[in-house]
């Protein structure tokens, strides 16, 4: 018997995912609905910038298909899915700088943020200070960790990292962040 | 502001906050996208067939064939792209007809060709890209979907002739900047950017007297007005500096005598603006050099693929070229590109052989990404070769955007020039082209290396920069200069410095000699000036404190005390001058009328509330009584622009 909608909002990405690759076109609906918001954020994280990120998605979304067959059901769907998302950023940022600034993102686009006067209060201004001052791979730390809430293991996964590299990282993260308060404060 | 555990903590609560909620509209779009292609992975599509992507959204597909063909360092990466590179090979992805903007002959060919292996299209496309580097928007993605899908086995062949490459990049340019997808009025298309901030406040001398600042002889927020409102739009008012336009002006002031290098002068008159307020006007002349020493100019020259623009790379060099003109012999230039990679496109040559630099200039063409910050290491490096004792190195930079590949943060960047800087080699920034130009790194990199920052829209510009003020754009007088001013309480209730908000300095910043400031070039002239409110003036806008400390009385015929800082070119120690600026209001003279008028513009522009019913009217009646000799025709060109904008105003 075929698995009905209902029964499937139940099953795991995995699955969703293994049946997508073999073709099930309603699998790969229901994975994509299931992931759209978590993908954004993440983008939105890297990017820094709503448009940016709703492209970036986009792209990836768009590449999700006949990428999905390179994916193994033995790691998790979301590991997978966050090391996709990394590598195109990183792919967009490097190859079209002008369009996305989605690794080298939190750039200082002033008149866009002008626009979205929502967005500038005092909070986010300390955020997009802070992380332009992280490098990329400080960045793309951050988002996973804090932004995602990964553990180290799990960011070291996706990353392609050791655990203790991760946890390095966080500690550069600090010190970053120490050093622009103490300038603040200057 | 709640308590953090510690700084992570703080990063995480404001990511979490700041990010926005997905947008259903892009999201939808997104999964529509995603499904059909989907469909059409599964082998159930075939033919070509129309979809609903409209051109502008066709970047997806670009990001698509980076996802394939982008090798990614990381171990792991690398294990996933290449099981993908092999799903290319031997899946069709989907079909899409050509976007309307693309040239038909392209797309054609593309589409005709048959299926081959994945690889060639990865050398094809990285080719692709670094003609058409970051001009090609989202339309050039279709074409390289058809490359993973059909990739032809000849790259040659796919490879527009250069002027059809022109011709499509020119396209995608037209119809331009619209990288924002249609559900986003609020969203400006332009990625110009400029430094945040807000006019001077008004600073209460009782409670401020001290006020300092370092002088600014950028001219490129007047010549970014005059594009823009050559292109019938107001300006932005975050990139109108004020002090940028009155300083852009040549002036007749006061030439210095003896040795100094500049002189002083400060004249009190009635504000046009507000008959209750004097305004203070501080003049400073720079000498004119008579013997200059031989100059060491390196050109680093952005010719990524968005320079091809006529108000680009063919711009600059005509401009550059005007600019031999006026080298002698003994300089020496270099050449210097970066687009993808930096490049040597001229090794150290004299001026006198100047066919050799044209030549050189005139073989550039644009192509590829920036490389900022390579171009910007090679450039120094050749600059070190080239000086000698008792010559000036300079390194000009020409550019339409920023630096973001390389040197990773602007931080970092400031850093390195600030450090060539104290090794002598100097830095002067010009920018060219609209809708990218990175206004706030262009100041920052220019401030900092001791430099100047000039926004070259038209060869008439150029002419000025480049020829008729050649020498002050390249020889430093007088650098890191300071000015600081006391007012005396019992004069004077309130005060305003009119711009400088980009150039303001701490109080204990102005005997530091390690503090950074402003140069003045051979024959510059540099205006700053305060609105000043008198004690018991109608205009005066605070009430004086009840238990406030009673203003010191005595002295009531002093207005202000004046200092000024500045070294010698090459000199760690700075000298001091100074100048008491006694109470009462004369003539401002022509001079500093039209600085008036032009710095009265500037406000208006920037809305300026100050200025009160004064308009754009009281500004063009300003300038034009006071227009002086005018040799070149540049305040001429500024009434013209005033008109203009008193009329985009009405709109």
């Amino acid at each position: 018997m075929r698995p009905t909608i209902t029964m499937r909002m139940k099953t795991s990405d995995e699955a969703l995912a293994q049946a997508a690759s073999d073709g099930d076109s309603e699998a790969f609906g229901l994975l994509v609905r299931r992931h759209y918001d978590r993908l954004f954020r993440l983008s939105w994280r890297l990017t820094g910038h709503k448009a940016d990120a709703e492209d970036l998605t986009h792209d990836i979304l768009a590449a999700l298909p006949a990428k999905l067959r390179g994916f193994r059901s033995d790691a998790k769907f979301t590991t997978w899915l966050y090391r996709v998302t990394l590598n195109a950023a990183t792919d967009c940022a490097r190859k079209a700088q002008r369009r996305v600034k989605a690794r080298d993102g939190w750039g200082q686009d002033y008149t866009r943020r002008a626009a979205e006067a929502a967005e500038t209060a005092q909070a986010q201004d300390w955020l997009t200070n802070a992380m332009r001052a992280l490098p990329a791979e400080l960045r793309e730390t951050v988002a996973l960790t804090l932004g995602e809430d990964l553990t180290q293991a799990q960011a070291a996964e996706v990353m392609g990292l050791s655990e203790g590299t991760i946890a390095w990282r966080m500690s550069e993260v600090k010190r970053h962040l120490r050093e622009m308060a103490t300038e603040e404060a200057r | 502001m709640p308590e953090f555990k510690d700084e992570l903590d703080k990063l995480r609560a404001a990511l979490r906050d700041a990010t926005p909620a997905p947008d259903e509209a892009s999201k939808e779009a997104a999964l529509r996208v995603a499904e059909k292609n989907f469909a059409n992975l599964q082998g159930s599509a075939t033919a070509v067939r129309p979809t609903d992507i409209n051109p502008e959204r066709a970047g997806f597909l670009k990001g698509l064939g980076q996802m394939f063909m982008k090798p990614n360092l990381k171990p792991m990466m690398l294990a996933t792209s290449s099981l993908v590179i092999v799903g290319v090979g031997t899946v069709l992805v989907t079909r899409q007809p050509a976007p309307p903007i693309q040239p038909a002959t392209v797309v054609e060919k593309v589409v005709a060709e048959p299926p081959a292996p994945a690889s060639p299209a990865v050398a094809d496309m990285e080719a692709d890209d670094a003609t058409t580097g970051r001009l090609m928007s989202r339309s050039s993605g279709v074409k390289r979907m058809k490359l993973d899908e059909a990739p032809a086995p000849i790259s040659g062949a796919r490879q527009p002739a250069p002027q059809a490459m022109a011709e499509s990049t020119q396209s995608i340019a037209t119809n331009g900047a619209f990288r924002d997808r249609l559900p986003q009025p609020q969203i400006a298309q332009s990625r110009d950017q400029f430094p945040d901030a807000t006019p001077n406040p008004l600073k209460v001398t009782s409670e401020e007297p001290v006020s300092t600042f370092s002088i600014d002889v950028d001219t490129a927020s007047y010549s970014w007005l005059r594009s823009s409102l050559s292109r019938g739009q107001l300006p932005d008012p975050k990139s109108v500096r004020v002090e940028e336009l009155v300083n852009y002006f040549p002036y007749a002031y006061p030439v210095p005598v003896g040795d100094v290098p500049f002189q002083q002068t400060v004249t009190v008159s009635e504000t046009p603006w507000n008959p209750d307020t004097q305004l203070m006007h501080i003049a400073i002349q720079g000498a004119q050099v008579t013997e200059r020493p031989p100059l060491n100019l390196v050109f680093l020259l952005d010719t990524s693929g968005s320079m091809q623009d006529a108000n680009k790379l063919p711009l600059l060099v005509q401009s550059f070229r005007l600019m031999l003109g006026q080298l002698r012999p003994e300089d020496e230039v270099a050449i210097v590109t970066y687009a993808g990679s930096a490049g040597t496109v001229l090794e150290p040559t004299k001026a006198s052989e100047r066919r050799k630099i044209e030549d050189a200039l005139l073989r550039l063409s644009a192509g590829g990404s920036t490389a900022g910050g390579e171009g910007l290491r090679a450039a120094y490096a050749l600059a070190d070769q080239m000086s000698r004792d008792g010559e000036v190195s300079r390194v000009l930079l020409a550019t339409d955007g920023d630096f973001n590949v390389g040197m990773q943060s602007n931080a970092e960047l400031k850093g390195f020039v600030e450090q060539k800087r104290k090794s002598g080699t100097y830095l002067s920034v010009f920018g060219f082209g609209r809708g990218n130009v990175n206004d706030a790194l262009m100041q920052t990199l220019a401030q900092n290396g001791n430099g100047q920052a000039a926004y070259i829209d038209t060869l008439a510009e150029a002419q000025k920069v480049l020829v008729d003020q050649l020498s002050g754009a390249m020889f430093t007088i007088a650098q890191d200069v300071k000015i600081q001013v006391e007012f005396n309480p019992a004069t004077v209730a309130e005060y305003r410095l009119i711009g400088y908000e980009t150039r303001a300095l701490k109080r204990e910043d102005f005997n530091n000699d390690k503090v950074d400031a402003g140069e003045i070039g051979a024959g510059h002239t540099v205006t700053a000036l305060y609105e000043v409110t008198p004690v018991g003036s109608d205009a005066v806008l605070t009430d004086p404190l009840r238990f406030g400390t009673v203003a010191a009385d005595g002295n009531t015929s002093d207005l202000a005390f004046l200092r000024l800082r500045y070294k010698e070119p090459g000199a760690t120690q700075s000298k001091l001058l100074e100048e008491v600026v006694p109470v009462g209001s004369g003539d401002a003279g022509s001079e500093a009328a039209f600085s008036a008028a032009i710095a009265g513009f500037g406000q208006l522009l920037r809305g300026n509330t100050a200025l009160g019913e004064w308009g754009y009217s009281d500004a063009i009646a300003l300038a034009n009584a006071n227009k002086g000799n005018d040799e070149f025709g540049y305040r001429a060109e500024a009434v013209k622009l005033m008109r203009l904008a008193q009329s985009l105003s009405q709109n």
